[in-house]
């Protein structure tokens, strides 16, 4: 908890820094984004979350995101971002900040990265952490809106982690830990009110996998969520 | 209803009888309205939405109080009309700072023009919010043409949604309030017309881009209003037949292109943007943000007329009467089907033509270019580098059936839709010089995080443009953004480059750049001030599209 309010601490100094006068000038926004899903998978009832909300103007921005899974209603994974966004082209936004993985194990990461879009519309999160241990990762989001009608959206969406080095605390291997790929189907009752069913294939890989197998685990899930997608 | 329909009638009384009396009283409010079944928060003036029409008489020394009832700073510009830059009302304009809320400022000025023209706030995004009303002046010589009725035309577009709240929700996602996407359905009937490798390497062009051309408008969700009415609510302007009605059309809408038409009649358009013209008839006007149109229709049958302004992203209509008795209506006419932006509206050439092989713009999107990416130049839209990496010129001023075919109207074969080309000054132009220099003016923007600029600036960084006394300069506008932009100038007008002799180049406040075109105008800078010069996109204005235009007078009192 105690790495919870040193991340908070340095997400807000981050807030009051970069500003210039003449960008104070600017008006700002925010807006927070919520989705919250609930399953069945073979150990159990398993709810997940994700958020993200963001402050700031055209240039620069504070963001926070969240994430993380309850299995039977123990918290299994969660973290949470504290960045400061910059944008520094039409489709991109340079991101630096901390992470606070809060479970399964504490760990506290620098954060660096890239938010936005390539070509074809690919929503592209590209993000390199390095945590107070020394242990390097990555992970690369990636997501695609395509319009089935006008409001029921079918939304591909990819996810990957990589670690430099094994971290026997998270029972991670080194190389590609874990592969993430869902097709998300939203019926956008509004643009800020959205129900959905998502299908969800998560595997471990590699040496991760092969951890996992030797702890007796099972190191891949399918599963179809069924969730609330709101925005305010 | 019945109350503002009330206070309105009272209101037009009070304002005719106080017709050329020299002073006013405007009183900015907050109220709750009912329109169109649609309740919600409006700003009012004098009680009314639109504000009150205004009546002046050319030569009129004007003194208007505005009184600021709201909590919230507030002003009001006189759009179109010449007058001493501290009167214009732009706040951080000229020493202007605004109108703070529960005080009166007091304008005066001297009338040295007529014609239709309207007023609205240029504080935040008030003028969505209600603050806009007509402005009609009669001429000190008897009008050109003649009218026994003249009815003023107020087209505009309400929603419940604060200016705030539209402007976050476009940051937040560009996207916000199209429903008019391309979907998988689009996707199958594009295939059986063009094939499947067409839609495809379509697709991909435009996802190449990272642009949706289906974007016609930012904003939908509008309720759209003649004289303040919904179209169930049918604003009624009477007439005996065999008389001459005009019409002061004015598109006072925040964010809607209009396709105006009066379904039976012909359009005798006599004036643009206030400014006479020699009459041109046509079926047809596409209005632009802040345009106005003085149009004599000459109804003869003893029937009702349909006054039919359909939203350019034809998500609705404005919709009114003209009819001999109140009570008559005329059929309303189904509005278009939608246009859509194709990627030689684009000025992108035919899509075979095209390469596919577009390095440039795919390197800045790489992971690894990253350190590159903070030294890119961030003024170049995509549309700039599109331009540049195909060496496509932007053309010159395009003629009506020259248009983009996305920028089309769509109306039926043998509709005459007015353009610009037509336009002729009545007056002959005092000055006929040719330019001294050309200014580019290049119209961007990035869609995706809704920021829109002028020269590759957001006003905040800016750098005003200055312009000698008396000078005479082009003003070029180069569009490369896939949306038409009603460029609007304070203070002077511009003279279009239309083609027509240079003494009959008409008079205009409003420039309308059609997406992917270029348009030049004429402009004596004899006004000294700070001008504001802005896209009357009052979203786009609000996220950056916007200069001043600096008429420097050095030292050289009385050179007028």
């Amino acid at each position: 908890m105690k790495n919870l309010f040193s991340c908070l601490a340095v997400a807000s100094m981050a807030m009051t820094t970069p500003l210039s006068a003449n960008e104070m000038s600017e008006p700002n926004f925010h807006v927070v984004r919520l989705q919250v899903d609930g399953t069945e998978n073979n150990e159990g009832g398993l709810v997940t979350w994700e958020g993200e909300g963001w402050y700031g103007g055209d240039l620069d921005k504070i963001v926070l995101r969240t994430k993380g899974e309850m299995q039977n209603g123990h918290v299994e994974a969660s973290e949470l971002w504290g960045l400061w966004s910059r944008n520094v082209s039409d489709f991109w936004d340079l991101q630096a900040g901390v992470r606070q993985d809060i479970d399964p194990h504490p760990t506290t990461s620098l954060v660096i990265g890239v938010e936005g879009m390539l070509p074809q519309f690919i929503e592209t999160h590209a993000h390199g952490f390095v945590s107070t241990r020394g242990d390097v990762s990555a992970r690369l989001e990636q997501s695609i809106d395509l319009a089935i009608t006008q409001r029921l959206i079918l939304e591909p969406h990819t996810e990957l982690n990589v670690y430099a080095s094994d971290v026997p605390e998270l029972a991670i291997g080194s190389g590609i830990s874990s592969i993430e790929a869902g097709a998300q189907l939203r019926y956008e009752v509004t643009r800020k009110f959205a129900p959905y069913v998502d299908l969800v294939y998560e595997t471990a890989t590699g040496n991760t996998a092969r951890i996992k197998r030797n702890n007796g685990d099972d190191p891949s899930d399918l599963t179809l969520r069924i969730g609330l997608r709101i925005a305010f | 209803m019945k109350r503002l329909i009330l206070a309105i009638a009272c209101a037009s009384l009070a304002f005719s009888t106080a017709a050329y009396a020299g002073e006013y009283t405007l009183v900015i409010d907050k109220q709750t309205v009912d329109v169109g079944g649609r309740k919600g928060e409006s700003l009012t003036i004098n009680g009314q939405l639109p504000g009150p029409t205004l009546r002046f008489k050319e030569g009129e020394e004007v003194t208007i109080n505005v009184v600021n009832k709201l909590k919230v700073d507030t002003s009001l510009h006189w759009h179109g009309l010449l007058v001493p830059a501290a009167m214009d009302g732009v706040p951080m304009f000229n020493g202007f700072h605004g109108i703070r809320p529960g005080t009166t400022f007091t304008y005066q000025f001297k009338i040295r023009q007529s014609g239709t023209y309207w007023y609205h706030s240029h504080s935040g995004g008030q003028e969505q919010e209600g603050l806009y009303g007509s402005i009609v002046i009669e001429p000190a010589d008897k009008e050109p043409v003649p009218s026994d009725r003249d009815y003023v035309i107020v087209l505009s577009d309400f929603t419940t949604e604060t200016s705030d709240d539209i402007l976050a929700n476009l940051k937040s996602d560009s996207g916000y309030y199209n429903y008019a996407r391309r979907t998988a359905g689009d996707f199958f009937s594009d295939m059986s017309e063009k094939g499947l490798v067409a839609t495809i390497r379509d697709r991909l062009a435009w996802g190449e881009m990272r642009m949706d051309p289906t974007d016609l408008a930012d904003v939908t969700g509008y309720t759209f209003l003649v004289n303040g009415k919904s179209e169930s609510a049918n604003w009624t302007g009477l007439y005996k037949s065999g008389e001459r009605v005009r019409l002061r059309l004015i598109n006072a809408s925040a964010m809607t292109y209009f396709d105006f038409a009066i379904p039976g009649l012909k359009l005798i358009v006599v004036a643009a943007d206030g400014q006479n013209v020699q009459p041109v008839v046509v079926d047809e006007i596409r209005m632009a943000i802040g345009e106005t149109y003085d149009v004599i229709v000459m109804p003869k049958d003893d029937k009702a007329y349909t006054i039919f302004a359909q939203s350019l992203d034809r998500t609705g209509y404005a919709r009114g009467t003209l009819a001999p008795h109140e009570g008559m209506s005329a059929p309303v006419p189904p509005v278009r089907p939608r246009a859509r932006l194709t990627m030689s509206d684009m000025g992108m050439g035919s899509m075979e033509g095209m390469d596919h092989d577009m390095s440039g713009m795919s390197g800045m999107s790489g992971m690894s270019g990253m350190g590159g990416m903070s030294g890119m130049d961030h003024s170049k839209t995509s549309m700039a580098d599109m331009h540049a990496m195909h060496g496509a010129k932007p053309a010159a001023n395009t003629k009506a059936d020259a248009q983009p075919t996305g920028w089309a109207s769509g109306a039926p074969p043998g509709t005459k839709v007015l353009s610009y080309a037509d336009l002729r000054s009545l007056k002959k132009q005092k000055d006929t010089r040719p330019e001294e220099r050309e200014i580019m003016v290049r119209l961007g923007g990035t869609m995706e995080r809704y920021i829109w600029t002028l020269n590759g600036k957001k006003e905040a960084d800016a750098t005003p443009i200055e312009l000698k006394y008396g000078e005479r300069v082009k003003l070029t506008f180069i569009n490369d953004t896939m949306m038409a932009h009603p460029m609007h100038l304070h203070g002077m007008f511009v003279q279009l480059v239309n083609g027509q002799p240079a003494e009959r180049l008409p008079n205009k406040h409003m420039v309308s750049v059609p997406p992917g075109k270029s348009y030049s105008v004429m402009l004596t800078a004899d006004e000294a001030g700070e001008w504001a010069f802005h896209c009357h996109l009052l979203f786009h204005m609000q996220s950056g599209m916007m200069n001043k235009v600096v008429v420097a007078r050095l030292g050289a009192e009385g050179a007028k």
